[in-house]
């Protein structure tokens, strides 16, 4: 099914019904095998188990970036091509968006404890995360601002593709700035730099991570739809009364 | 171009006149200024070391303030939908009416700071500094804000919906600014590194702020 064929929302939910319980087992198992694999990895050699945190703050910190990614590409989907279902798309992805997010701080804050000596630093990573996170606030606000949520979405997409200049600026803030926070060691040019005994868990952590995003959201656009259809009736409903 | 001159030259006065908008900003300012020594003690030194960034915040929490005079003011009275229908493209006198709205608030701020700077007991070079970033940044303060107040517009309760959306895009401004004038005052790090990205950011501001605003207040006039 193309996208166009995807636009309509009966089609969506039709679909999404049929795809969504091997979503859902896909997670589960590949969030098992990640788990275990991150469980049985060997202990770092200066931070000791402790390391293991990573195989959570990092894949939640991709996620967060990750979905306004997608939040933007549903942005362009509204403005550009008036896609019906983008709105759709947008709306319910920052609420999981700001989830991510907030789980990268505080899963980072606690390892930064012991490693760092501090549960917060004000370096430029830990700064552009913690905007990151204040803008998807914003943006779930104007969500619940306006009344109609056709009219929020043009607004929402027009703040998110604003928003999406915090993304390269969050890559690359420690190339840019001398940071507490380390350098990639992952997307970098060169390959990653991290052994391979910690990098297989990593990936398959963060597979299992996209995995979770992708049954969150298609499930939380079937909810939207089915709210739209909600408030279209209560509204018939109501014109009727008033009649 | 004379259609642009008058949409500036109208909105200033405007500003100037109804209800005091303008200077309402510079009260404000002072205002946030006078009150920082009451929380922080009458620390001389401390005001000093502080200075810089008092004075921007405070620059910084004006220019929010006044910000809805940007846009609500015209949509209530309907002459933003003559604005918008008009042959000027909506860009243009988006920025018409941001370079308006800095001209009335942003450059009495500006003024304001030598003053201010006397009660914080910063010296003549940290408040020639200061006002040097101000200058620079608070076009860039209007120019992004304005994209936040086009958002805003057609909320009724705009008002502390406007400042969450416009603070986290303000805060490289605010960064950047305090980070000049800490350099030019204190020495070692280098004043033209922070001043020239603040600069950058400005001028971006004034490019990307009139189209997000234009495509904001079309979806909201609609």
């Amino acid at each position: 099914m193309t996208l166009t064929e995807l636009a309509n929302p009966t089609k969506f939910l039709a679909l999404t019904a049929r795809v969504l319980p091997w979503l859902i087992a896909s997670t589960a198992i590949v969030l098992l095998i990640g788990l275990y694999q991150s469980l049985t990895a060997p202990d770092d050699y200066q931070q000791g188990a402790t390391v293991k945190i990573m195989f959570i703050h990092v894949p939640n910190a991709w996620l967060s970036m990750f979905v306004w990614a997608v939040m933007s590409a549903a942005a362009l989907g509204t403005l550009v091509w008036r896609h019906p279902l983008a709105d759709v798309a947008a709306k319910a992805a920052a609420p999981i968006g700001a989830a991510f997010t907030f789980c990268a701080l505080v899963t980072g804050s606690l390892w930064g404890r012991p490693m760092w000596g501090t549960y917060w630093e004000w370096d430029a990573r830990l700064t552009s995360v913690l905007i990151l996170f204040l803008m998807y606030l914003g943006l779930i606000a104007l969500w619940r601002a306006v009344e109609d949520p056709s009219r929020a979405a043009r607004a929402a997409a027009v703040l998110t593709l604003v928003g999406a200049i915090n993304l390269p600026v969050i890559k690359f803030s420690v190339d840019w700035w001398n940071t507490l926070h380390q350098p990639a060691s992952v997307m970098r040019l060169g390959g990653p730099t991290l052994d391979r005994a910690f990098l297989i868990p990593l990936l398959v952590m963060a597979l299992a991570f996209t995995l979770l995003f992708l049954t969150l959201h298609l499930a939380a656009m079937r909810n939207e739809i089915l709210r739209r259809r909600v408030r279209a009736l209560q509204m018939t409903q109501a014109g009727r009364e008033a009649a | 171009m004379t259609a642009l001159a008058a949409l500036i030259r109208r909105d200033i006065r405007i500003a100037l006149r109804v209800g005091g908008g303008a200077l309402i900003g510079v009260l404000f300012f002072l205002s946030v200024v006078v009150l920082m020594p009451f929380a922080l003690g009458p620390d001389l030194p401390l005001l000093a070391r502080l200075g810089p960034a008092i004075l921007w915040l405070g620059a910084l929490l004006a220019s929010l303030l006044t910000l809805d005079r940007l846009f609500i003011a015209d949509h209530e009275d309907g002459s933003l939908d003559l604005i918008a229908m008009g042959r000027v493209p909506l860009e243009l006198s988006c920025a018409a009416k941001a370079l308006a709205h800095w001209l009335a608030a942003g450059v009495p701020l500006i003024i304001a700071t030598p003053v201010l700077g006397l009660l914080l007991n910063l010296d003549l070079a940290a408040t020639a500094a200061v006002a040097l970033t101000l200058l620079v940044g608070t076009p860039a303060l209007t120019f992004t804000g304005m994209i936040g107040a086009a958002l805003a517009v057609t909320l009724h309760r705009g008002g502390l919906l406007l400042a969450v959306l416009v603070l986290p895009l303000s805060i490289p401004i605010l960064i950047f600014g305090v980070a000049a004038s800490e350099a030019a005052i204190t020495g070692p790090l280098s004043f033209g590194a922070p001043f020239s990205i603040l600069s950058a950011v400005s001028l971006v501001s004034l490019v990307i702020g009139p189209f997000a605003a234009a495509a904001s207040l079309r979806q909201g006039l609609d």
